[in-house]
């Protein structure tokens, strides 16, 4: 960070907010039934071949399904329909899938449109930084071009996105972040960005326009969570060609079979016709029941909802993703650039230890250190008045209690504050300033209060020196450890991610030593201390020649180019526009921490792919073992031996078989929707515990889905 | 000592043989592939191809290189058979027919020596040597230069170079090939195989009458064949011949030949990529599965289910007294597992499942350890699609060996595996929709589908070995045939090549904990499974009608 950007006394960081649904918005993952049934009507429409085809798996069984209907008109029979019907409710069950986890996306959109109101705006005309707006006119909001200047007042909206050029207002962001306190938004500086629809709450802002028509931040919004311009991410295409491959493999394979099972037929003229294999081959609804319950139908079914409900997850923490591409790429992201100030520290220093010279207790120590800063107002003041208590239960009194005492208060000229009472004074401050303010009252400091000051330095903290004068005769009492206190729990979590293969870097701008002591403390595996914007930039660089990918946030304009060259680049909605509009993300929170969180989510999108892939893939075994032996046991008898189920009879293991394929698809949507269950650990434990879940898992599940299934089929009519 | 101990004696004495050799040899194929001396004799050759050995080609070089080379070599030989009457040595045989000779010529080019002819009474002694022997050398040196293109492609960074096809094809053959050939033909010859440039003797048979017993250079031809994993025998009845495989430890002698350099190169990939590790594991799928079909079908055949194998006491149809059972189903499993091809028993008159077990093998894809570097291009695309199957199951976008497995990557893997099914399936269902090519089966039922079946299958696998039974040599099936060997070769090198040109061209991401460990046994499993259910299941359907239909009771 630059020096003077996050120095102290800057407003510290909003507080993180845990990542629980807001009023208004659709839960964090959880399937309700009724969406199900609100999302029909659009399931139904995506049957349409026309958008279908772009799922090379579902189409085919479109296809089939298309295909045992006229089979059915045509020679009608209970099997037939039941094929046939489940064959369509397996297109319905993908469809609902995806319509699902689009139809989330949609109430957002919906909360966010309410948002987009048909404002006016008050343009300014030739005005002039420093000047009075005069002159104005009164437009619509949507006629506003980049670079137009506007005025807006308490209570009103302002029209679109755009920088504060003058002035400093309270603003009501609550439309787009959901969090009702208001912000602060001012000119100059890092918190300039206002966003059109937000609501000036007091005072009055001079606004110059930065989007273009009809591109404001909310637009974009309501673009990404409707998934309006969604595009497959490399993975997703990659596995989409993988499905389209295995697809083709079973086409080929059950196409092929049938002059196979004609001259099998042939050879054994004794056998009677059945319902699944006469003299003509193995029955159209029977090819494409096998074909159906090859080919990857689970995973392709499932593929789009995943994705969409990946993004889905990080609108639900407040986080918007340019692209799927972005998301993947965390899942991916090998270092972590942090910066230290409100994402591994709380932002600002505290005391955390009084440290007293030879012949003063601690408490003595803690007492006058408390007293000296009763007038200092500054964080680090208060941190000491609120150790002391804490620590050695000192109750804190308020300056007017000492009726007759003299404040003073801190300032940058004296660099100490203090107190003057009852023929005592006490002084508290930076150590230069209270030992000379010791000597210059005929105190001598001890040698050890040197080196006590030194050995706070050295471990990076801050020492401030407490002195006071009584009777005559000034001495120092001992120092205060002022520190940069690290947030709890960031070590385990620092922890975490280096098991996870990523590395974590510290940006700060505090010198080396300083620097080393947080890193330390912390636990990241790197840090870059007195960083400029295009250290961090080369620090990028250098990590993505090394082909990792990187991950940062940032708030500040400066920051721009970093976030544009950074994998993940995620954007405090605080921020700037130039550093929303590089970045691929836009944390509304504006809470850095979030960072990891982001990537835990790309992760978990990225598993739930492979992992569902894996079970469908499992799923074939026993799908051969329930269909071969039924379509071929009448011919060649000791392949009965292959029906390891004991199914009923072969209409009833096909239909079986075929009913399981598709009751599987609405039974893993909440999985899909949800993601899988997802701890940081090492790919070697992830991989073995998702490799026997959803491996071993996708063997057995269906052997015993079919079982159950052909229990309650068997008493169907035509199924002996 | 009983057979069955026998049997154990033989199959354990060579695993250990093949493990005690995979080091070494492996790391003399490194230093081969990755030298930078040319030695005189290879000088000579780049002066008479016209290359400049230091050059580096990009993949669709090497791929024309390979192509070209392929298409001039199948040229030659179509020429070499047809002409063989007018050229010396000939024994006085015709000119080869012009069905056969194209599915000759294609047969021995792409390692796969499919032979719709009986050796003895078809060639000559030049277009043996001259001719098929000849490729059986080139045709392997082929096959492990595609691999270490393919190997080179993970190991090399931002390049879209991959070695000189012309250099990895000579290195192949003037250092590895011809120096084992040459110690393995001496060890063959004292086992008793012949060699000699004989026209044929008429000897006075047993039972009256005269036979007419033809010599040659078999002992040269028979190691090469062993070891390129080409399998064309010289004499029609391969290695069952007595001249080609005279006694049990010849017999051994063959089998190790067969297997010995498929097994090391996971050896040379590992050092090649710079982690012998990722070549354990690879050689590990190959063991695994290579054990367990040996185990299966050596079983099968010593269990000898069926009437007539119960009746007699032993699965001894088809099968050489002097070699037993144990040691021909290994054999079988082994000719079978590598693209070799070779036979010393005939796969058709095994027990039904035993004979599955052998079309299983070939259906795996031939990389269990497969034809010399066709077994390892095979395996690591399976490993490709493992990783990204089953990768992505760690929560990153899948990668192997730090190489991204995108979606270039991903549709070359796709097509690879796709292309020996699709064309093993479309043949055998062209050639059973059709009474005319079903009449070539000579057996009825099942088992002539499965006739059918292994013949396809062992063309487009590039394996060779016939199950016996079917009339192959006809226009039809010569011409099917041999396209099924000529696109089940060199599609999957172009799409190798092509694969291995996008992996050179990225940056690898280095390894984290959060990578997925491709050197563990977890690993293995996986790739294993991948193998038997994306690929061996994809045959369920036509196995069941045949081998599985004739073999469940």
């Amino acid at each position: 960070m630059i020096p003077g950007i996050h120095a102290p006394g800057r407003a510290p960081a909003p507080p993180a907010r845990t990542p629980t649904p807001r009023d208004g918005k659709v839960g964090g993952g959880l399937l309700d039934p009724a969406q199900l049934l609100t999302s029909l009507p659009d399931a139904l429409r995506k049957l349409n071949p026309a958008t279908l085809w772009r799922n090379p798996v579902m189409f085919i069984v479109e296809i089939g399904a298309a295909f045992t209907t006229v089979l059915a008109v045509t020679r009608p029979s209970f099997f037939a329909w039941a094929i046939t019907a489940w064959l369509w409710l397996t297109v319905v069950f993908a469809n609902l899938a995806e319509a699902v986890a689009e139809g989330r996306g949609k109430a957002q959109a919906a909360t966010l449109r309410a948002a987009k109101r048909d404002t006016t705006a008050r343009r300014l005309r030739d005005w002039r930084p420093g000047r009075e707006p005069a002159a104005f006119d009164t437009i619509g909001a949507t006629e506003l071009a980049q670079g137009d200047i506007v005025v807006v007042a308490a209570g009103e909206i302002i029209p679109g996105d755009g920088d504060v050029v003058e002035g400093i207002a309270s603003v009501d962001e609550s439309a787009i972040t959901g969090e009702s306190a208001p912000v602060i938004r001012e000119s100059g500086g890092d918190r300039s960005a206002v966003t059109g629809g937000t609501k000036v709450l007091s005072d009055r802002v001079i606004v110059k326009i930065t989007q273009r028509p009809g591109e404001s931040f909310i637009d974009r919004m309501i673009a990404l969570v409707e998934g309006a311009n969604r595009q497959k991410t490399p993975n997703e295409i990659a596995l989409n060609i993988l499905l389209a491959a295995l697809t083709i493999i079973f086409l080929v394979a059950t196409v092929t079979m049938q002059p196979l099972a004609i001259y099998a037929k042939s050879v054994n003229p004794g056998v009677p016709d059945s319902l699944a294999l006469t003299g003509d081959g193995v029955s159209g609804i029977v090819l494409v029941s096998l074909l159906v319950c090859l080919i990857p139908t689970t995973i392709g079914a499932l593929l789009s909802a995943i994705g969409i409900a990946g993004m889905d997850r990080l609108v639900q923490r407040n986080v918007l993703a340019v692209s799927g591409r972005a998301v993947e790429a965390a899942g991916d992201v090998g270092t972590l650039l942090l910066d230290k100030t409100g994402t591994i520290t709380l932002g600002n220093r505290q005391a955390s230890d009084f440290v007293p010279v030879a012949g003063v207790s601690t408490g003595e120590l803690a007492e006058a250190a408390q007293l000296a800063s009763l007038a200092d107002e500054t964080p680090e003041g208060r941190s000491i008045v609120v150790y002391a208590k804490q620590a050695y239960g000192l109750r804190e009194r308020a300056p007017g209690e000492l009726a007759h005492a003299e404040w003073i208060p801190f300032t940058a000229q004296t660099r100490m504050s203090g107190v003057d009472v009852d023929g005592r004074q006490v002084r508290k401050g930076a150590a230069t300033s209270v030992m000379k303010w010791v000597r210059d009252h005929g105190g001598h400091p001890t040698a050890d209060v040197g080196a006590l000051v030194d050995g706070i330095s050295a471990s990076g903290g801050t020492p401030l020196v407490v002195g006071e004068i009584t009777g005559g005769t000034a001495r120092v009492l001992g120092v205060v450890h002022l520190k940069d206190v690290v947030k709890e729990g960031m070590r385990e979590r620092f922890e975490h991610m280096r098991r996870m293969g990523i590395r974590t870097v510290m940006i700060t701008g505090d010198n080396p030593l300083t620097a080393r002591a947080i890193a330390d403390e912390a636990g990241v595996d790197d840090f870059l201390a007195e960083a400029t914007p295009e250290d961090k930039l080369a620090l990028i660089r250098k990590e993505q020649e090394g082909g990792r990918l990187v991950a940062m946030t940032g708030d500040g304009t400066n920051d721009a180019p970093a976030l544009a060259q950074a994998d993940v680049g995620v954007a405090m909605n605080t921020g700037t526009s130039a550093a929303k509009e590089a970045g691929n993300m836009v944390d509304l929170d504006s809470n850095p921490t979030k960072l990891i969180e982001i990537v835990e989510i790309g992760k978990q999108l990225l598993i739930t792919r492979g992992a569902l892939t894996t079970f469908s893939i499992a799923n074939d075994i026993a799908k051969y073992f329930a269909i071969i032996p039924a379509m071929f046991a009448a011919v060649y008898p000791g392949l009965d031996t292959l029906n390891v189920m004991r199914l009923h009879s072969p209409q009833s293991a096909i239909l079986s078989a075929v009913v399981f394929n598709a009751v599987v698809i609405v039974a893993l949507i909440p999985l899909a929707l949800r993601g899988v269950r997802y701890r940081p650990s090492s790919a070697d434990k992830l991989l073995s515990r998702n490799l026997y879940l959803y491996g071993l898992g996708g063997i057995v599940v269906p052997f015993a889905g079919i079982k159950l299934i052909d229990l309650i089929v068997q008493f169907l009519p035509g199924m002996s | 000592m009983s057979p069955a101990l026998a049997g154990v004696l033989f199959i354990g004495s060579l695993v250990v043989a093949l493990a005690l050799t995979h080091r070494p040899l492996g790391d003399h194929m490194y230093r081969v592939y990755s030298g930078t001396r040319h030695l005189a004799v290879e000088k000579v050759a780049y002066r008479l191809i016209g290359v400049r050995p230091e050059t580096e080609q990009p993949w669709p070089v090497y791929a024309r290189a390979v192509l070209a080379f392929s298409a001039v070599s199948i040229l030659v030989l179509y020429a070499f058979q047809r002409l063989q009457d007018r050229l010396f040595l000939s024994l006085g045989l015709p000119a080869v027919p012009g069905h056969l000779a194209w599915n000759t010529a294609v047969s021995f080019v792409t390692n796969t020596n499919w032979q719709a002819y009986s050796g003895e009474s078809t060639m000559g002694h030049l277009v043996q040597m001259a001719g098929l022997a000849v490729q059986n050398f080139v045709s392997a040196a082929v096959g492990m230069a595609v691999a270490v293109a393919l190997v080179r492609g993970f190991a090399r960074r931002r390049t879209g170079d991959l070695g000189n096809f012309w250099v990895d094809l000579v290195r192949g053959i003037v250092r590895i090939l011809l120096p084992l050939a040459f110690l393995g033909a001496l060890v063959l010859l004292a086992g008793g195989l012949v060699q000699n440039l004989s026209g044929g003797h008429e000897v006075a048979a047993i039972a009256g009458g005269t036979q007419q017993i033809t010599g040659g250079p078999v002992a040269s031809q028979e190691i090469i064949k062993e070891l390129g994993t080409n399998g064309g025998g010289f004499y029609n009845v391969n290695s069952a011949h007595p001249f080609e495989n005279a006694t049990t430890w010849t017999n051994w002698v063959e089998v190790f030949a067969l297997l010995v350099l498929p097994f090391a190169l996971p050896r040379t990939f590992g050092r090649m990529v710079g982690d012998r590790r990722q070549g354990y594991a690879i050689a590990a799928v190959m063991a695994v599965l290579a054990i367990t079909s040996v185990a299966v079908l050596t079983g099968l055949e010593v269990a000898h289910n069926g009437t007539v194998p119960q009746a007699v006491g032993a699965a001894m149809e088809g099968k050489e007294v002097r070699f037993g059972v144990p040691d021909s189903g290994a054999f079988a499993a082994a000719t079978t597992l590598t693209s070799t091809g070779a036979v010393n028993s005939f796969h058709d008159s095994f027990t039904a499942l035993g004979g599955g077990m052998t079309m299983v093998n070939m259906m795996l894809g031939e990389v269990a350890p497969g034809g010399v570097g066709s077994g390892l291009y095979g395996m690591l695309v399976l490993a490709v699609i493992t990783v990204f199957v089953a990768g992505l199951m760690v929560g990153r976008t899948p990668e192997y060996l730090g190489k991204k497995i995108g979606p270039r990557e991903i549709k070359l893997a796709s097509l690879y595996f796709l292309t020996t099914p699709v064309l093993v399936l479309a043949g055998t269902a062209l050639a059973m929709g059709s009474a005319e090519q079903r009449a070539s089966m000579l057996n009825p039922g099942a088992h002539g589908l499965s006739e059918v079946l292994y013949a396809f299958t062992s063309a487009a696998a590039n394996n060779g070995s016939a199950f016996a039974g079917l009339t192959a040599n006809t226009p039809w099936y010569d011409t099917v045939l041999g396209l099924c060997m000529a696109f089940g070769r060199f599609l999957p090198i172009v799409f190798v090549l092509a694969l291995a040109g996008s992996l050179a061209r990225q940056s690898p991401v280095p390894a984290s904990a959060g990578t997925l460990p491709t050197h563990r046994p977890l690993f293995v499993g996986m790739v294993t499974g991948v193998t038997v259910v994306l690929v061996a299941l994809t045959f369920l359907p036509a196995l069941a009608l045949g081998p599985l239909a004739e073999g469940i009771h």
